[in-house]
């Protein structure tokens, strides 16, 4: 167990820079996730945490070690790789003994070792497998265990469900978590999927562009954006340009210009983001936030529209609302029944909770 | 500063370089030096030989050479490619069976398979005779020598490539794409011309590439059958024999500029775009032919080719079994025994160019091997700067004629220098494993290089990262993962340096004579059953060669080939 502190660290291969002074603490025991669409640059900070690539400039320390040049097999990082990089001509014991073996264990600790952990991954009737010969979900947990059963310092996952389907890779997800905790590792989990890392993660790191954008818990992730690339890539939201009219007594005013009105909105730090005075600004409300009605609806922020359409999907129903030709907001309810939902072509009333919004500046490019 | 992994890619490449660099770049270039040298005296005379008007036989061996290769490039495709798309698109009885027996013609070696044609066809071969004596002529209707031997040899050894490409890329085709041009109503003769042609075409260019290159370098078939024929591989032998080294060497130059200008754009050629296909899984698509006229004749045919393509094989097998000075004036053989055979295990004279040949092959081979790997590793998994250059200079023994290869040799070795540890090669046994490794090393290195592509680096970063050190996941990871195609290559290299003829012909002492140095002097000695045990010797090798491989390493040998 370690902590890893990657302090101003750049990658730059030939004249593209992968990752850009890059700031982060993980630490000891924590579930951490690194969260980016594609190209931003997570696997290359994991393969500089393992030590496949050395950061062009900047730090990497595991506790207070400094490993910027380490080579990779002096890490005692555990990595699973998104294609599994399983040996070949190996058994299922063959493989994930290959750790052990590397370290001088003897045969009897090795054997007790192997057996331990792939009863916990649930693979011990595969033990003489040859790898070749497991499923995609039974590889991905020798992989697993493989990785697992050196006692790493740092487990590392790159994608590691990507090549799984729906329903193995929920089961994989609670068995991923599972291990994590029962060993207390401290680990990196790379994915784009955003479900994926806020149900699993301690915390989260949003990257773009070699940039990190925000590191936080799921729940601040979520509820408390830094900008709006992070609110839009997490969840669903309603985004709006907006510029600052007014900041009276707990609650500040903003003019939408799409809207063509002003937004009330309540003067705390879960609603008013950092931002200073040259910084463009956007109002961001979720949809389940958003309420939508037939009936008139009283308070602030409420604006007339028309229903343009009405998607159902099972749990949520969502309901697009045609406020000018330039604007649809989606507000989402839980589904009551079809009584509930909205006919298409309706008058209807939005309210955008003043206590929902959250006002947060333009993520500079 | 180099950080780690730099200094393991230089540690790896220093003996790579050094070793290309002593053995293959150096004696080349001591070749192209020689040739401007007359008597110690820095002069153009010999080109000036060569392509003035003095020396007309030179000019003339070089316009030989091209035109002998063109027409092989042409009669090769004639054969391989109708014959590969007859096997690979119609199902019909034999099927299978017949296009296993396409490839046969790379089972023999050159100078057993061109002894085999001599006695086949040539003036008093078999088949002449036999239908002299059927059809009661005076004399035999037809014979094989000089420009037809040369021509019909090339022919028989060289279509495979022909065919073994047509065929792969026949089975690696989307049959929806005919499909799709037949449904736009293309009638048959159009979907051939307009689809499948065009997408056969890249493997074909490459192919005709490949003979010409082949059929330029080739010595066997001329030194046996040409006769008063010139061609330029020939002439350098001839020019080395009457020792007159630095007409020879120029000679060389000359066609190793073919012959590299050829590497080049081949390569260049190959690394194209080309339009092969990424769609995956697709069954080779077979008509079955119902008509049953059609159907007959497609097997008579099969049968037929099976016949002239195993003959050769079959008479070695039979000729071997004549015993020495039986026959001699007769039209056939009278007696058959295993006397050629026995005397290989009871008579040393004639077991020492067997042992002599296993020895150096293995010597060779246990060479290419090590030095393979690690070349081809270098080549596919590590960045460096000149890779490029690296890899043209691995190619080199295998553009260059053999012939070539060893007149550089020769000229490199026959005075002491530090690739040789200060001493003379020339005239030692040490100058024959040397030259079959330098031939056979490209071999090994591209079918490593096959495997290596295949393998992620992913499985060796896994290695890395679970502890282990670059040599360790090198011994335990990657060469356990790539053995297989690493042995099927080196194999073939083995079967292919036990009967290597040019360069033993140009570097063999008596000490070392190889079993192709001895069935030459077999032959000349009119001893034909012994010539042509030793034949059966190598034939039987590669077969057991070709079955290892495909058996037990899952490999087909004759992939590496082309
Ligand atoms: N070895 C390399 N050489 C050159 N450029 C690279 C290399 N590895 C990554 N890059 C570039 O660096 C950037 C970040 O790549 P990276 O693989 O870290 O993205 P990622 O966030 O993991 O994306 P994905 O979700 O698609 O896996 C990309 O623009 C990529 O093209
Ligand atoms: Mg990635």
């Amino acid at each position: 167990m370690s902590t890893v502190h990657l302090s101003a660290i750049t990658k730059q291969f030939g004249k593209v820079t992968a990752v850009e002074d890059l700031d982060l603490l993980i630490k000891e025991g924590e579930f951490f996730t690194f969260l980016g669409p594609s190209g931003c640059g997570k696997t290359t900070t994991l393969r500089m945490v393992a030590g496949f690539y050395y950061p062009t400039k900047g730090v990497v320390k595991f506790n207070d070690r400094d490993m910027t040049t380490v080579p990779p097999e002096k890490r005692n990082t555990g990595m699973v790789f998104q294609n599994y990089a399983l040996f070949p001509h190996m058994t299922v014991f063959e493989n994930v003994a290959f750790g052990l073996k590397v370290r001088k264990m003897s045969k009897e600790e090795t054997k007790k070792r192997v057996e331990d952990v792939l009863r916990k991954v649930r693979l011990d009737q595969y033990v003489d497998r040859q790898v070749s010969q497991l499923s995609g979900g039974q590889q991905q947990r020798v992989a697993l265990a493989r990785a697992l059963v050196i006692e790493p310092d740092i487990l590392l996952l790159d994608e590691p469900l990507s090549n799984l389907d729906a329903r193995l890779r929920d089961e994989m997800r609670a068995e991923i978590l599972r291990l994590q905790k029962e060993y207390q590792i401290t680990t990196i989990y790379v994915t784009h999927d955003q479900v994926e890392a806020l149900t699993m993660s301690d915390r989260i790191a949003v990257f773009n562009f070699g940039k990190c954008q925000q590191v936080g818990t799921p729940t601040e992730i979520y509820n408390e954006p830094v900008n709006d690339f992070v609110a839009e890539f997490i969840g669903e939201t309603n985004l709006l340009t907006v510029k600052e009219v007014h900041a009276g007594e707990g609650r500040r005013t903003y003019h939408a210009d799409k809207l063509n009105g002003e937004l009330a909105v309540k003067d705390t730090s879960l609603n008013i983001g950092g931002y200073t005075e040259n910084d463009e600004l956007c109002m961001s409300v979720r949809p389940e936030a958003v309420e939508v009605s037939d009936q008139p609806l009283t308070g602030a922020n409420v604006f007339p529209g028309k229903v343009k359409m009405v998607q159902f999907t099972g749990a949520a129903v969502h309901t697009y609302v045609e406020m000018n030709d330039h604007l649809t907001l989606v507000g989402t309810a839980l589904n009551q029944g079809p009584s509930t939902y909205l006919k298409e072509g309706a008058d209807v009333h939005v309210r955008l909770p003043e206590d929902q919004i959250r006002i947060v500046p333009k993520a500079g490019v | 500063m180099l950080n780690a992994e730099k200094r393991k890619t230089l540690l790896l490449l220093i003996p790579v370089i050094l070793i290309l660099i002593g053995y293959v770049l150096y004696p080349t270039l001591r070749t192209a030096y020689e040739s401007f040298f007359q008597n110690g005296v820095p002069t153009l005379q010999n080109y000036e030989d060569f392509f003035g008007s003095k020396a007309k036989a030179n000019l003339q061996a070089l316009w030989n050479s091209v035109w002998i290769s063109l027409l092989s490039v042409l009669f090769s495709a004639l054969i391989g490619v109708p014959l590969a798309y007859i096997f690979n698109r119609y199902e019909f009885p034999g099927r299978r069976f017949f296009s296993n027996i396409a490839i046969m013609p790379i089972v023999l070696p050159s100078l057993v398979g061109v002894m085999a044609f001599m006695f086949l066809y040539g003036e008093a071969g078999l088949i002449p005779n036999a239908i002299k004596d059927l059809l009661n002529l005076s004399e035999v209707p037809f014979k094989i020598g000089g420009i037809s031997g040369i021509l019909i040899v090339h022919a028989y050894t060289m279509y495979p490539y022909f065919y073994m490409t047509t065929a792969s890329a026949l089975s690696n085709l989307d049959p929806s794409l005919e499909e799709a041009a037949s449904n736009l109503g293309a009638n048959r003769f159009k979907v051939f011309w307009q689809v499948t042609f065009p997408l056969l075409t890249p493997g074909l260019v490459a192919a005709s590439l490949l003979v010409f290159m082949v059929s330029m370098a080739s010595f066997s078939a001329p030194f046996l059958l040409a006769g008063g024929f010139r061609v330029l591989s020939l002439q350098i032998y001839f020019s080395k024999i009457n020792g007159d080294l630095e007409m020879a060497a120029t000679q060389s130059v000359i066609l190793s500029i073919v012959s590299i200008t050829f590497l080049l754009f081949m390569r260049w050629y190959q690394g194209r775009k080309d339009y092969r296909m990424a769609s995956k899984g697709i069954g080779a698509h077979r008509s079955e032919v119902s008509n049953p006229l059609l159907k007959w004749t497609m097997v008579t045919l099969g049968v037929i080719a099976m016949i002239v393509l195993l003959l050769p094989h079959a008479t070695l097998l039979i000729l071997s079994l004549v015993p020495e000075g039986t026959w001699t004036w007769q039209t056939y053989p009278t007696a058959f025994n295993l006397e050629n055979y026995t005397m290989l295990f009871d008579t040393p004279y004639i077991w020492e160019p067997v042992r002599n040949s296993l020895i150096m092959a293995f010597i060779a081979c246990l060479g290419v091997f090590v030095f393979g790997i690690f070349t081809s590793y270098a080549l596919v998994k590590r960045k460096f700067v000149g890779k490029n250059l690296l890899d043209i200079l691995v190619m080199i023994p295998w553009a260059l004629p053999a012939t070539v290869v060893g007149m550089n040799l020769i000229l490199a070795f026959n005075s002491p220098n530090p690739f040789s540890f200060g001493q003379i090669l020339v005239g030692t046994f040490w100058i024959l494993p040397l030259a079959y490794f330098i031939r056979f090393l490209p071999l090994v290195v591209r079918s490593t290089n096959a495997v290596l592509e295949q393998l992620d680096d992913s499985i060796e970063e896994a290695a890395q990262n679970l502890g282990a050190k670059w040599f360790y996941t090198f011994r335990k990871v990657v060469i356990p993962i790539i053995l297989p195609g690493v042995l099927s290559g080196t194999l073939l290299a083995f079967v292919q340096a036990v009967g290597e003829f040019p360069t033993s012909v140009l570097l063999y002492t008596i000490g070392n004579r190889p079993i192709s140095i001895e069935i030459m002097n077999q032959l000349r000695m009119f001893n034909i059953g012994q010539a042509a045990a030793y034949g059966m010797i190598q034939v039987a090798l590669i077969a057991v060669v070709m079955f290892i491989s495909s058996r037990f390493l899952g490999v087909k040998a004759e992939k590496s080939l082309g």
